[in-house]
């Protein structure tokens, strides 16, 4: 894509598998705390030009945090925001080429839709003729011709939404940051944005950095997912490497559905858990390292109890449309299998694991925290929908 | 729907009763008088005399009661737009403080309010005096004397004095309500702190901004005592000429100037209030 060794930018990328990628922002060593509460600790985080990359993580992560300071409104207590090879710590937003689509939409509500989307044209002196097509331009590309001279707060949700999309991207600016953007609107809305969301990113090939605590919104959006938790990255990688080689108990939790086992390393190849010793496809732990094991949902095989690798009852059963969310107890841990066929409460099944289905992890600050579904309750896990992820991953 | 709408009138009845009373019933009389002679025959006299009596001014003759007019103007608008560059910066610093604060300034500014005018305007009298508490600082630290009472300054330094909360209290809480995000939105999109200021703030603040311009104006316009404690009685306002004319026991003259006053001020509201509506949140080119 670029030319080799032109000038320090053009370096080479670990994530893309070697291709050659320009890098747009650098965070170093960022840290930052509010009234000496740590919210970011020692960030580290490279994006990539043209690259669609999420902060994922639950409320408090530092997301939203390490977005303000890309943007300029916040200012780290230490460490560097490059910006295309420039350090630009003390930049003020107005000067960055980064535009921000805000949480809320922050509509200038004095301005109609068609000022509002002008006004970054209008600060630059654009002449007028430049700024009315440039708008026009805008305004179809988000599907709102026609709404030039609405008032902004008679608009819906989502057509607020487009026009603060249009408004941050008409100035051109080399990364837009996206605050929760879709979070206020409706299920079926927030789909549709998605995929209009990525379809411009994928037009304009300008670099989003977009905020979500929806794991499912991540996977389905991003090039790169940056998994965050306590001020710190736990992990960078692709969809699929996130969801299929998660890096601790943490990850594996946040993203779909878990079973974490505790387990013990007996050599490479062979991993020891829940009283039983499995066949696997990790190596390079130390012999009888005690670690982390992860098990998707959808990956265990129902079967006969005396055919079965690991033996137990069911003891819930949940119609989830396309499939069943399984609970079944074994030796004392709850398991959650989700498969096509059914099986009754109370019924005595057996558990088929591949070995490629398991996942070893190194133990972490995370282990024994998550993954066990004894207190599970659908109707408090409102964010997961297994349903369309067990076709997106199986 | 009738049975919702004869509650309402039920419960508004005392304020009807009292706006009825208090404000439309006077009205009326100060029209009545305005229009009529010392026998209450109906006369434009009084209303013409406003416009018309003449009078001689250090050798040149001038229209008496214009002339008064049109000094209580210029010192309201002076007195206004003071307030204004005073009011707006402490209604903003103030939106933009912690709560804490918020009180603790909202309190400092409504301190003097409690006082009464008359003796807040007696200090500014022992304040401003060729011999006050002013000079002697001025004299103290080097200066010299300024003589202040006796002048339009002292006339406007009072009525700043007075009215001040009303400019800053209006703005404020437009500001207040004003979202924190829209001034990050603003500076994202490429506005420096003037460009924030300019497009986003001073139009978002401008209901408060009007409201605040009334309640200053309107009662500067019509300001008496202050110019004769602090103006040392030498700069007659349209106030004080009502006043005059009222303790002259010539009401029918006093109830013209008055009506004059109220329906000029009327004009200017209106004007005023047509003009920021075309601006205030986009008006004219909506719909």
């Amino acid at each position: 894509m670029c030319q080799e060794g032109r000038s320090p930018v053009f370096l080479q990328s670990e994530r893309f598998g070697g291709t050659l990628m320009k890098k747009i922002v650098e965070l170093k060593n960022i840290s930052k705390s509010f009234d000496g509460e740590t919210v970011l600790d020692n960030i580290n985080l490279d994006i990539y030009d043209n690259e669609f990359l999420t902060l994922l993580g639950p409320s408090g992560c530092g997301k939203t945090t390490t977005l303000r300071i890309i943007g300029g409104f916040e200012h780290p207590d230490q460490g560097d925001v490059i910006f295309m090879g420039e350090r630009i710590n003390d930049m003020p937003p107005h000067k960055r080429n980064v535009n921000t689509v805000f949480q809320k939409y922050a509509m200038f509500p004095h301005l109609n839709v068609f000022e509002n989307i002008a006004f970054p044209l209008r600060e630059r002196r654009v002449p007028k003729k430049t700024i009315e097509e440039k708008v026009h331009e805008m305004l179809s590309m988000v599907m709102l011709n026609g709404f030039d001279h609405r008032r902004v707060t008679s608009l819906s949700g989502g057509q607020q939404q487009r026009v603060a999309i249009a408004r941050a991207l008409i100035g051109q600016p080399k990364v837009l940051l996206l605050d929760e953007p879709l979070g206020a609107l409706d299920l079926k809305l927030r789909k549709d944005m998605q995929q209009e969301l990525k379809k411009i990113q994928k037009a304009t090939g300008i670099t989003f950095i977009f905020v979500t605590h929806d794991q499912e919104e991540a996977l389905t959006m991003s090039d790169t997912i940056v998994v965050m938790s306590q001020g710190r990255i736990q992990q960078i990688g692709t969809p699929q490497d996130i969801y299929n080689e998660p890096k601790n108990a943490f990850v594996a939790d946040f993203i779909g559905e878990s079973n974490i086992l505790d387990g013990t390393m007996l050599k490479d190849l062979m991993v020891r858990f829940s009283g039983t010793t499995f066949q696997c496809v990790d190596k390079g732990f130390a012999p009888q390292e005690p670690v982390d094991v992860v098990v998707r949902p959808e990956d265990v095989d129902i079967v006969a109890q005396e055919k079965g690798m690991l033996r137990g009852v069911v003891t819930s059963v949940t119609f989830m449309g396309v499939h069943y969310e399984v609970i079944v107890d074994i030796g004392g841990f709850k398991w959650m299998i989700q498969t096509t066929d059914y099986v009754g409460e109370g019924e005595y099944i057996g558990l088929y694991i591949e070995p490629d289905a398991i996942h070893i992890m190194k133990k972490s600050e995370y282990s024994g925290l998550y993954g066990d579904y004894s207190s599970f309750s659908n109707e408090l896990d409102e964010l997961s929908d297994p349903g369309e992820e067990s076709e997106d991953y199986e | 729907m009738t049975g919702s709408g004869k509650m309402r009138r039920v419960v508004l009845a005392p304020y009807s009763l009292w706006a009825l009373l208090f404000i439309l019933v006077p009205l009326c009389f100060v029209a009545y008088y305005a229009f009529t002679d010392n026998s209450f025959a109906f006369t434009f006299d009084n209303i013409l005399r406003f416009f018309t009596a003449t009078s001689e001014v250090e050798g040149k003759q001038v229209y008496t009661y214009l002339l008064i007019f049109w000094r209580s103007l210029k010192l309201a608008v002076i007195s206004t737009v003071i307030c204004f560059l005073l009011g707006y910066p402490l209604a903003y610093f103030m939106a933009r403080s912690s709560e804490r604060r918020q009180k603790v300034m909202m309190t400092l500014i409504m301190i003097p309010m409690w006082m009464n005018f008359l003796i807040r305007t007696y200090a500014w009298m022992t304040i401003l005096q060729d011999t006050g508490i002013l000079n002697s600082v001025l004299t103290a630290i080097g200066i010299g004397k300024l003589h202040i009472i006796g002048t339009e300054s002292a006339v406007v330094i009072g009525m700043v004095y007075d009215y001040l909360p009303y400019m800053v209290l209006p703005i404020y809480s437009v500001m207040a309500k004003m979202d924190v995000k829209l001034l990050e939105a603003a500076r994202d999109l490429g506005c420096n702190g003037m460009g924030v200021l300019k497009r986003v703030i001073l139009p978002l603040s401008l209901p408060g901004v009007l409201s605040g311009v009334t309640m200053v104006l309107i009662p500067s316009v019509s300001t008496f005592y202050i110019s004769q404690k602090l103006g040392n009685g030498k700069f007659f306002l349209i106030g004080d000429a009502i006043e005059g004319q009222y303790v002259a026991n010539n009401l029918h003259f006093a109830a013209a100037m008055a009506f004059i006053l109220m329906v000029i001020l009327l004009v200017v509201m209106a004007l005023m209030k047509k003009y920021t509506n075309k601006r205030v949140y986009g008006g004219g080119d909506s719909f």
